[in-house]
Parts: C-alpha cells; structure tokens; sequence
C-alpha cells in the first residue's frame, strides 16, 4: 500500500542549532504513528514542515506520493501542542471562521459542526464566548474544529493535555473511531502509556536525528533482554544457589515465604532451562517475561544506554 | 484568495462589533464637535455685565471711556467709603477710583474695586482704553496732530497671485493651504498610529492566545498578515467615514440650537440682501458690495477652490492608504517579535522615529517647499505620506510627485515582504526575547 506519506532525508538548520538531520518517515495509511521525543529533539519542527507552516532546508515530502503542496493543507487536520482559540469570540462564531478556512463550505460546515456538538454534548456552548469556557472544554472544541473537515492525515501534537481522565477517554475512543474510518493519526506525545495503548508504528527522534522507528510490537521485542519475572514459595538461598551461572538475579521482594523476584538468562539458555534449574527448590507461583516498557526503550534509547532498567520495566 | 478574505471578514467585524469601536465612533465626533462648538459657546457666555462706577479724580478719564455692550461705565464724584457701600446693594458690581496725580506719574495705577473678580478680558479692555486716551492726551499736549499720526499709521497686507501657464493670474492664499496641507498630515499621522498599533495588538493577541498555529496551518503566514492589515484599515476607514458623518450631524444640529438667534439674524440679513438685489437690480453688483455681507467667507471659499480640491484628495487618499499599509507592516512585524505589549518598546521606538521626523521636517518644508531636504524627504517612503501631504499644496512638479508615489509602493512592497518574513519566523517563537540581531536572521530563513 501506498504510505500516506514519506518524508525523505528532511534536514532543517535554524540559526543556532540544528533542528532536524537527514530525518526519513513513512506513515502507513490507516495506523495511528507515534511520534516520539524528548523536548527540543526537532518534532514540532518535522510537523511544522508537514503542515507547510515551515519549509525544510534540504529533502522533500512527499503526501499520497504527491509532492507535498499547498492543496494538501485541507486534507490535513493538526491540533498543534501550543494551542488556543480567540478568547473574545464566540464559540460558534469561532468554530465556523476555523472550518471555513480548511475549506469546508458555510452550509456543510455548519451541518458538521452541529453533529460533533450533539456527540459531545456541548450544544449549549455555541453562544458562549470562549473565554467563558475552562481549559478542557476549549481543548474540546479545538478537537472538533481540527478533526471537523474528515481530514486523511490528523497530526495531533500532545492532545491529551488538559483533559480529564474521563474526556481523555472520549478522545481517545475518537481517535481510533477516525482511524477505522480510514484517516491516519501522527501522535506525538510524551505519554508513553498512550503510546503503547494506541499506536501501530512510531519513530524517535533525538537531538534532530531519528534513532529508531518501526512497529510498536517489533521494537518492543527487539528490546527485550531475555528478562524473566518469577513468584514463588520456598527458600530464597535455595533459590538463588539454584540459579547457577547461566542467569542473574537482579531484584527480589520477599513476603514471608513468598518472594518475587526478577532473573535475566545470560548467554542462550531458554526460559525452560532456568524453570528446570529451580523447580527442585521453590513451588512456581507465576512466571512471566518482561517485555520492556515504550517508557523503557525511550529513555534507554535517548540516554544511549544499551542495557536496560529492569527494575522499573518490572514495577511499570 | 477566498481564505484571504474569510480573515479580512474575521478581522473587520471582530472589531466593528466590540463595544470599544461603538464607544470611539460615538465620542470621537463629540468630542471633535465639542472642540468646534465650545470655544464659541464660552465666547458667547463668558461674557459677563459689568457695571462700573468711576470715581475719577484726575477728571481726564470723565465721560471718554467707551462702554460696550457687556461694560457700562458710570462717573461719580463721591467719596470713595461711600462708593464702597453702593458696592453690597448694586447697582454696580466695580468701582474703579483713579488718583488725581495720574497725568502726571510714568505709570498709573488706578484701583479696581470689585464684589466678584472680574475677567481677565474686562481688566484689559479697561487699561487698554485708559492707555489710549493718555496717550492721546500727552501728544496733544506735545501738540501734535493725531490725524497726521492716524495717516501715517496704515497695516500692509500682502496679495499673493500665482501666474498659472496660461498667463493668468490666480488669487491663493498660503495660509490656508499650510492648514490643508498640515490637517491631511495630521490626519494621517494619527490614523497610521491608531490603527497600526492595532494591528500590532491583533497580532500580539492571536500569539498570546496560542491561535495562530492554528491559523497557519490552513492558510500561509503571510495571508493571515495581510488579511489582518487589510480587515483593520476598512475598519479605520468605516470609523473615519462615520466620524466625518457624525461630527457634520451633531455639529449642524447642536450649532442650530445653540445659535439659533445668530442663525435667525443671518437669514433675515440675507433676505435684505435679496431685497436690495430685487430693488435695484441695475447696479446690483455694486450694491452688493456696500451691503455688509460675509465678504471674508466668500474669499475663503474662493481660496479652496483655486487649490484643485481634486488633486489634493486624491493624494490624501494615496498617501493615507499606502502610507498606513506601510507601516502596518511594520507593526505586523512588530507584534510577531513579542509576547506581550510591554515587550514592543524596543522595536517601536525605531518605527515612530521617521514619523514623528516627518513632522519636524515638514515645519522647515513650508517655509522652503522646494528645498532638496524637503524633496529628498518627500519621496523617501517613510516620510513621504506627511512630508509630502505638506507640500502638496505649494505646487510640487509632476515627476517630483510621481517618483514619490511610486516610490511609497515600493517602499511598500519592500516592506511588506521584509515584514512578511519576521512575521513568518516571529509568530512561532515563543517565551524568548527577541533581539535586533535575531530578527535580522529570520529575515534569511527559508521558507
């Protein structure tokens, strides 16, 4: 299938730093793409150039294999992270004026956004003045207004900020109703736990450079270190004598006679080997391999580490 | 092109339907109408009766001081106590008591007596008249004839005729061009201010608000400034058109109410005027002129009409439009640099400079029009829509005026690109406080 689009080789200088390097992405049609970084490693910057609000230095963009061009702005929906709506106007009056310049026609325009406010229940907000509205009621509205002309591509930029538990929830669930509606999702965040609940692929990006991109599944996998996580009643000297020199203890947490401890296998024993090694001396409770975390690999991948933190894959 | 003028639509009724807007297109006429209409007003009430008892013990002054219609002078000859009491109980309000040795002293020093202070106006009139009757009193007794000085003293006054092309003369009047020339600058100066500065609010709003990545997701930056600048001036020119209306309206209508009997007197003058037009229609011309008319304000409105009333509203307008997109601009980019009001100091100060420049150069412009300052400054953009406006009326050359005009599009196409690139960078950068020298670099970013 033909990616939604590419971004190839994109390099942006800015007058001091430098804000994205040779950075390449595909963004598969119908997933929802995370996009991922610490403050300051040049996201924003790669959106701006999606959305052409900037233009890169070197590298194209290329959108449905289109050259990106300014006839793409109305196919594409983007509730940047810095976000907010003229406080002196009305609401209505507000999501009308956004509407239309996306393109949409008054008359449809008025249709759609009447349906997205009786979906949100919210209709009584359309006379309201913005600046009458909390934070979160605004950040409502903005959702509507980047969401409202069906664009193909929503870039969303931190939308989860602001809102309670309970209208994150009535997000989120939009956001994937409008992926299997067909429309692809940039997600870029910092919320590792919506990370791994929402997205198919993501790229990181560090320092403008991208470090790693792929499926969520597959990075998750190729970052496991063969780490296993073991509940048992028994001794835990026994236990630990048992585990000879093919695994290493890393943590353990005892409660009278049931400990819980975390073991990685070291060279290329199997997770058998290890159970038959310590049947003899403890009753098995539970054993579960530790998948890292996207909260793992994140900071393992910024901070260049190669191993990683079991300890707090283990508590996460 | 349609989106542009979705943003001019936004930005023009977002501010017509404000209160403020309603409030300042309401007050600006009265308070223009008031600056017309008070000065006569108080002119008319200050004007207080007085009535003054002279008790002059020199006897020059007995029976020669004139009255007018607001002081009337009486002469006593009593005591001074007893002038006093007539003080408490009328009929007079002042007593002026002049010492018997006043011919004689280099300065009198009469004293008023009074009840309730007296104007400034009335203590004038009276030592100004005082003054002239001694001063005819010591040259008569130096003997010298006051017709002969009457003679001798006669005022000049200056007729200034221009030879048009066709070898014509043409009456003008150079003061009440300087007042045409001057009342369009300061006009333009004013709305520049007014309305650049708000379009440098706007833009500060739409940053503050955290709006404008919105916005320039859907449209280019640069269309969200020019809709802005462009939404902004049809709001000046909505303001300015209603104000001309409303001051006319309110002018009209309170000068008819308050100087009614004026306005009464002056129609029954007109109408013996007819009369002695339809009576006499043979030397009807000459008659007219004998008839006291409002000579004065035929020849002014004669005088307006030699100065090619077209031409200069034409290049008012010119200047006035041009003149504020430049600086709008400016504004724009200003407004894109900051995040808040307080943080434009920097950047306006360099901005206003050349306007309030204009200003000064153009006092040296009328008294030397066709000096090479005056024509370097009245084609150089910045200063040209007030310099220029200034020199206008003293018949500036055609090419002169043609270069200035070009060069004011230039200025403004120049401008607006430089802005439009500032504006570009400065719109998404938040919490830094921008430097000269930073905004000079964005002025190279890509696009």
């Amino acid at each position: 299938m033909m990616p939604i689009l590419e971004v190839k080789n994109i390099y942006k200088n800015y007058a001091n730093h430098v804000a994205l390097k040779d950075v390449s992405l595909v963004v598969e049609p119908q997933k929802i793409f995370g996009l991922l970084g610490p403050n300051g490693a040049g996201k924003t910057s790669l959106i701006r150039i999606i959305n052409q609000i900037t233009g890169p230095d070197r590298g194209e963009v290329f959108f449905n294999g289109e050259h990106l061009s300014p006839k793409h702005v109305d196919f594409i929906g983007y509730l940047p992270e810095e976000r907010g709506l003229y406080k002196k106007m009305s609401v209505g009056e507000q999501v009308m004026y956004l509407a239309q310049l996306k393109g949409l026609k008054k008359a449809d325009a008025k249709v759609k956004l009447q349906q997205w406010f009786k979906k949100f229940e919210i209709e009584s907000w359309w006379d309201k003045k913005v600046e009458e509205l909390s934070k979160g009621m605004q950040q409502k509205v903005q959702f509507i207004v980047t969401v409202l002309h069906e664009p193909k591509l929503l870039i969303l930029d931190e939308p989860f900020s602001g809102f309670d538990p309970i209208n994150a929830q009535l997000i989120k669930n939009e956001i994937l109703e409008l992926r299997d509606k067909g429309a692809t999702i940039i997600f870029s965040t910092h919320n590792m736990g919506s990370v791994e609940e929402l997205c198919d692929n993501i790229a990181l990006i560090n320092k403008a450079e991208k470090l790693l991109d792929g499926s969520v599944k597959d990075i998750r996998k190729q970052y496991k270190s063969n780490t296993y996580h073991i509940t048992f009643k028994g001794n835990l000297m026994g236990f630990t004598n048992a585990l000879w020199a093919g695994a290493e203890l890393l943590d353990k947490k005892s409660d009278d006679d049931v400990h819980s401890v975390t073991v990685k296998l070291l060279r290329q024993n199997k997770p058998n080997d290890l159970l038959q090694a310590v049947l003899s001396t403890a009753e098995i409770l539970s054993f579960q391999e530790v998948v890292p975390s996207m909260n793992d690999i994140f900071i393992s991948v910024v901070e260049n580490k190669t191993t990683l933190n079991t300890q707090s894959a283990f508590t996460e | 092109m349609n989106k542009l003028l979705l943003i001019i639509q936004r930005e023009y009724f977002s501010r017509v339907k404000k209160k403020s807007f309603l409030l300042m297109t309401i007050l600006g006429p009265l308070l223009m109408a008031g600056l017309m209409i008070v000065p006569v007003w108080l002119a008319m009430r200050d004007k207080t009766d007085h009535q003054i008892l002279v008790l002059d013990h020199s006897g020059l002054f007995i029976d020669k001081l004139p009255n007018t219609k607001q002081i009337k002078f009486t002469y006593g000859a009593e005591s001074i106590q007893s002038a006093k009491a007539k003080l408490k109980d009328g009929p007079f309000d002042l007593i002026m008591e002049i010492k018997g040795d006043a011919l004689n002293d280099n300065k009198t020093t009469p004293v008023l007596y009074y009840k309730k202070q007296p104007g400034i106006s009335t203590e004038q009139y009276i030592s100004n008249t005082m003054e002239n009757i001694l001063f005819d009193y010591r040259l008569q007794g130096d003997s010298i004839d006051l017709t002969k000085i009457d003679k001798a003293r006669r005022p000049v006054e200056i007729l200034t005729l221009k030879v048009t092309e066709d070898g014509k003369d043409e009456k003008t009047n150079t003061e009440i061009n300087m007042a045409i020339g001057f009342g369009c600058a300061i006009a333009i100066y004013f709305m520049i201010f007014l309305y650049g500065s708000q379009v440098m609010r706007g833009v500060i709003e739409e940053k503050t608000n955290r709006i404008v990545e919105v916005i320039v997701s859907s449209v280019k930056p640069f269309q969200l400034m020019l809709g802005k600048i462009i939404g902004v001036a049809l709001v000046g020119l909505t303001q300015f058109i209603l104000w001309i209306v409303l001051t006319l309206i309110i002018s009209t209508t309170v000068n008819s109410m308050l100087f009614k009997d004026q306005i009464a007197d002056t129609a029954k003058h007109n109408s013996q005027m007819e009369k002695v037009m339809k009576n006499d229609l043979t030397a009807g011309i000459d008659k007219m002129d004998k008839v006291d008319s409002p000579n004065e304000v035929i020849e002014l409105f004669n005088n307006v009409n030699n100065i090619n009333i077209s031409k200069v509203l034409i290049c008012f307008a010119f200047y006035f439009l041009f003149g504020y997109l430049l600086y709008a601009a400016l504004f724009a980019a200003i407004g894109s640099a900051v995040d808040s009001e307080a943080d434009t100091q920097q950047f306006i100060l360099p901005v206003t400079i050349p306007l309030i420049a204009s200003f000064i150069i153009a006092q040296s412009v009328i008294t030397d029009p066709d000096s090479s300052m005056a024509q370097f400054f009245s084609i150089f953009p910045l200063t040209s829509p007030i310099v220029m406006m200034v020199r206008l009326p003293f018949d500036v050359p055609v090419w002169e005026l043609a270069l200035s005009m070009f060069m004011l599009v230039v200025g403004f196409l120049f401008f607006t690109w430089m802005a439009g690139k500032i504006y570009r960078t400065g719109i998404l950068m938040y919490g830094k406080k921008t430097t000269w020298k930073e905004l000079g670099k964005w002025l190279f970013y890509k696009g």
